[in-house]
């Protein structure tokens, strides 16, 4: 079954560029340097071997990719954005993700989605501390931060600390739950709906919902913030 | 069928064997109380090494507060963290 559980095979490698650089112009293919690795070996190995007996064509590779890679926050914020507009919706979201987002249209895959809601008494935030495990096909391919070793292990540790940093400062007497992505299941939080967003449609709601309000780390902008982008 | 039941405290087994867990080393040892049971899903200690899983477990998300954690928690007592335990690693905590 293909899933999400740490199969991290993203190609994040920077890839050469190639402006100018002074007096020393020549930049190298990033491919030219760093060496593959096993892994990697392997991997085309098997993918060749899939093709050359006709289990899999390389179109049906391509397409794969194209479509992980067509995932994205838009996904999660239209989902974020009908729960505020929709509270019939926003009870079958909070009782089953993943059948919540599959009426929207959203394909979850083998996804079991556990929506998590921000309150005035609560705000969650996700993490996976064993390592890296991601709703990507709400939010498609995480952020490099939420992979690194620092962020797994202090947002555990010192939530409010790592919240700061990231310019979430909550006020006093709020809960802080940390949800830690350890096994089956995959988080989406949903975050309050802004002050002053009242009278707005599902698309200009949708407009406020960022990437990280949906991981918790921050909050959803208010209808200033995103007019002024 | 699952032994607990949401709202039940559970404590986590503090064993450390090799292979590969989905039981975070932090929480081994650790009270909590179940938040809601998940499902039934196959054994991460089967399937790192190509098992099928079976038998499949009672998964759980367990509720811990920070302090029973981190003895030294910088935050509010009222700070949990949920993680995601299977039956096979719980046992009731009375």
């Amino acid at each position: 079954m293909a899933d999400e559980r740490e199969h991290e095979h993203d190609h994040d490698h920077e890839h050469g560029h190639d402006h100018e650089h002074g007096p020393r112009a020549f930049q190298p293919d990033l491919e030219d340097t760093v060496p593959h690795s096993d892994y990697q070996y392997l991997e085309a190995a098997v993918r060749e071997l899939l093709i050359e007996k006709g289990l899999l064509t390389a179109d049906e590779v391509r397409a794969a990719i194209e479509a992980m890679d067509a995932r994205g926050p838009h996904l999660g914020a239209k989902v974020v954005a009908r729960a505020w507009a929709d509270p019939a919706y926003r009870q079958r979201l909070l009782a089953d993700g993943s059948a919540a987002c599959r009426e929207l249209g959203v394909d979850m895959g083998p996804t079991h989605l556990v929506v998590v809601e921000n309150t005035p008494a609560v705000h969650n935030m996700l993490v996976c501390t064993l390592c890296s495990c991601y709703p990507r096909f709400l939010l498609g391919i995480p952020p490099l931060w939420y992979k690194s070793r620092e962020y797994r292990s202090r947002t555990v540790r010192e939530p409010r600390a790592v919240l700061a940093e990231f310019g979430t400062v909550l006020p006093e007497g709020v809960e802080v739950r940390v949800h830690d992505s350890t096994a089956d299941m995959r988080y989406l939080v949903l975050p309050m709906r802004p002050p002053g967003s009242e009278g707005l449609d599902e698309a200009a709601l949708a407009d406020l919902v960022t990437r990280d309000s949906m991981i918790g780390v921050s909050l959803p902008q208010s209808p200033k913030q995103a007019a002024a982008e | 069928m699952a032994r607990f039941a949401p709202g039940e405290a559970v404590h986590v087994q503090d064993r450390h064997p090799a292979g590969h867990l989905r039981t975070p080393a932090y929480c081994r040892g650790k009270r909590g109380v179940v938040e809601r049971i998940c499902g039934s899903f196959g054994q991460p200690e089967s399937y790192g090494f190509g098992g099928d899983g079976k038998p499949f477990q009672p998964l759980y998300r367990v509720r811990f507060e920070q302090a029973r954690i981190w003895p030294d928690y910088d935050g509010p007592a009222t700070d949990t963290v949920e993680i995601e335990i299977f039956e096979h690693w719980l046992d009731p905590a009375g």
